[in-house]
């Protein structure tokens, strides 16, 4: 789960991460009071979980509070892919001498957190990595050992960090990291860490993501949810322990299991389809999930034709048939079906099937064709 | 012999008095596997199916002299139950649980080590040796005996490609479920080495997906010397980056873990890629 700046920024603060002076509000009035009380030079950001803000027009400095009313006007009628700015924070303008990053992630392969620090900061730290790899350091942290303190001056030796700034730069790390730990976080991240004209070190932008496998520890971020981050349709799949993400194709999707969901999306692509979701049903496939499935899936007014592929392993295919069915009876699915059912009792589910005029296929490439050419066709 | 587990394998499930414990629990004895204790905590002494039920690992173990760890406990008391089935000095575990946070295997993974247990998973589906003995929940009737030795990182699309194989007249030597989390027990890599040592394997599919490196890391391994042939299968070509397709793993991140990049790097190391997985059993020929 993504948080949004101005929560992930207070989150920061509390664990003594110096940040700019500033609110969200989420009307123009209230930014311009927000402005009115900071005097002088503020920020406007949509506070929006996508990146690219800044190119789309999302940030915007005002000068007056009144230019802060105006900015704030536009900003929060804007959707910015497709995300509707609901809210901005209003900072106090910092003079910037330099731009630092600062990020705290899990290594897979090493399977311990890194930090990641650069010299250039404020732009995507990906691009850096891409263009300018050297510039990046990186340096992990022992879970059972915790940050060291004489790593942090391996980091501000390598970024060049002016020494004035370091013993703040390990306060600002050591708390990064407590964030990154108590918020059972997979990113923790400053960009732009910023030196400003006055000599201090501050944390411009925030970005924190949290394991969505432990939020059940963490109520309190729980309820920081933007329910904007997901589609109408992603929710319910959510509330319904579906797994599902929505494509831009015209052939819907319906699996039991991630794996053989992402290679039923491959193989209508291969076959000249074009996925319309990710949809894994899960174990059981029970006419009720099946239904609430089917509804997601069809709430998509781009699907064309859809492809149930299951797998009975443990499930038996004559069960999840007649799942199939009965859920046919509460959702009016009026598009062309291909259904393929494999494993224990997978003739008597096919024949179910082809009782009630579905189509039905046994290969999954038989299934990948037939599906693209209810669709309408290769693209 | 096989890799990891066999009929002498002594299995005890953690989390067996559960829903899934004690359904799989039946599963697995009917296949011939010997389940010989449970752990519930707080029911010690009772039975479940005729296996005995202790409150902790250490007890089942002294007990029974039990081999093999299988956990089925909920997520949120996973790491708990594999760093017990360690401490008890179990050297195999195998966790079906999935939704552990990754904190916690971060933690967890390295106590592990420590203690020389191997773990298989979390969030995986087990091991299966056909003819002789599963530990998880992979469906035991969908595979036959023989000489494929199958790795991957998802549950029914593992199943589909063990059925695709039968179905051609190709039998497995052992299949392992590494699981679909971003930090996990063992890895291709580490199987590939085992089914490099096992006699009965002649030749070896791996399932891999979207995110992180596994399958690089294994293609670079295989690139340098690997003595049996290898087919595979990568899920995830059509997957948008920075979207999670389900597994907790399966993540195109920062223009990482693409399923292109793998594709390419496990030709390069000599391997047949499958474009589809019903293609596996041919590429095998």
């Amino acid at each position: 789960m993504k948080l949004h700046e101005y929560q992930a920024k207070t989150i920061f603060a509390a664990n003594g991460i110096a940040i700019p002076r500033g609110r969200v509000a989420e009307t123009k009035e209230q930014a311009r009071d927000i402005a009115t009380e900071l005097r002088g030079r503020v920020v406007v950001k949509a506070q929006v979980l996508v990146g690219g803000r800044g190119k789309a027009g999302g940030v915007k400095v005002a000068d007056t509070p009144a230019a802060a009313l105006k900015h704030a006007g536009d900003i929060l009628g804007m959707h910015i892919k497709g995300l509707p700015v609901r809210k901005v924070l209003v900072d106090e303008a910092a003079a910037i001498r330099t731009e630092i990053y600062f990020g705290i992630t899990n290594d897979r392969s090493a399977r311990k957190p890194v930090m990641i620090a650069s010299a250039s900061g404020g732009i995507d730290i990906e691009e850096v990595a891409a263009l300018t790899p050297e510039k990046i350091i990186r340096e992990h942290v022992d879970p059972f050992l915790g940050l060291r303190d004489y790593q942090l001056r391996h980091i501000a030796s390598m970024i060049d960090l002016p020494r004035e700034h370091w013993t703040a730069f390990a306060k600002i790390a050591h708390g990064l990291y407590s964030v990154f730990k108590n918020t059972d976080a997979t990113l923790a991240e400053i960009n732009p860490l910023v030196i400003t004209e006055a000599n201090q070190l501050v944390a411009l932008d925030g970005k924190l993501v949290v394991d969505d496998n432990a939020l059940y520890r963490h109520p309190e971020l729980e309820s920081m949810r933007d329910s904007d981050e997901e589609t109408p349709a992603e929710t319910e799949a959510r509330t319904h322990g579906l797994s599902y993400v929505a494509l831009d194709g015209e052939i819907g999707c319906m699996v039991n299991g991630a794996g053989l969901a992402m290679a039923t999306m491959d193989i209508i692509q291969l076959y000249g389809g074009r996925p319309a979701n990710f949809l894994d049903v899960g174990g059981g496939a029970g006419a009720e999930k099946v239904a609430a499935a089917l509804r997601i899936i069809l709430r998509d007014t781009k699907v064309k034709a859809l492809l149930i592929n299951i797998f009975g392993g443990i499930t038996r295919c004559d069960e999840v048939a007649r799942g199939v069915l009965a859920a046919l009876e509460t959702v009016a699915a009026r598009l062309p079906m291909v259904v393929r059912l494999v494993g224990t009792n997978e003739e008597e589910g096919r024949k179910l099937l082809a009782e009630a005029r579905m189509l039905t296929a046994t290969s999954l490439a038989d299934a990948a064709q037939k599906v693209v050419a209810a669709a309408g066709g290769a693209q | 012999m096989s890799v990891l587990v066999d009929q002498h394998t002594r299995v005890v499930v953690q989390g067996i008095t559960g829903r899934e414990g004690l359904f799989h629990t039946r599963q697995m004895i009917a296949y011939g596997t010997q389940v010989v204790a449970g752990v519930t905590p707080g029911k010690g002494g009772e039975w479940a199916d005729g296996v005995p039920v202790f409150d902790t690992c250490k007890l089942a173990v002294e007990a029974t002299a039990a081999n093999c760890a299988l956990i089925f406990v909920p997520a949120r008391f996973a790491a708990d139950a594999m760093l017990e089935a360690a401490d008890a000095g179990l050297p195999l575990i195998v966790c079906i649980s999935e939704g552990v946070p990754v904190q916690d295997m971060i933690l967890v993974r390295p106590y592990l080590d420590k203690c020389g247990a191997r773990l298989i998973g979390p969030n995986c589906p087990g091991l299966l040796t056909p003819g002789s003995a599963k530990v998880g929940i992979i469906p035991g009737h969908i595979a036959s005996v023989g000489t494929v030795g199958v790795v991957a990182r998802s549950g029914t699309l593992t199943y589909e490609v063990l059925h695709a194989l039968k179905q051609a007249g190709l039998g497995t030597s052992t299949c392992v479920g590494i699981g679909g989390d971003p930090v996990n027990g063992t890895s291709f890599l580490d199987v590939l080495k085992l089914f490099e040592e096992d006699p009965l394997t002649e030749k070896v599919v791996l399932i891999g997906e979207i995110g992180g490196r596994d399958e690089e890391d294994a293609a670079a391994f295989i690139a340098d010397n690997y003595s049996k042939p290898v087919a595979a299968f990568i899920a995830g070509q059509s997957a948008p980056a920075g979207k999670r397709m389900g597994h907790a793993g399966a993540i195109v991140e920062g223009g990482a873990g693409t399923a292109s990049e793998k594709i390419a790097a496990l030709k390069a190391a000599g391997v047949r890629v499958a474009r589809h997985p019903e293609e596996l059993p041919a590429l095998l020929a």
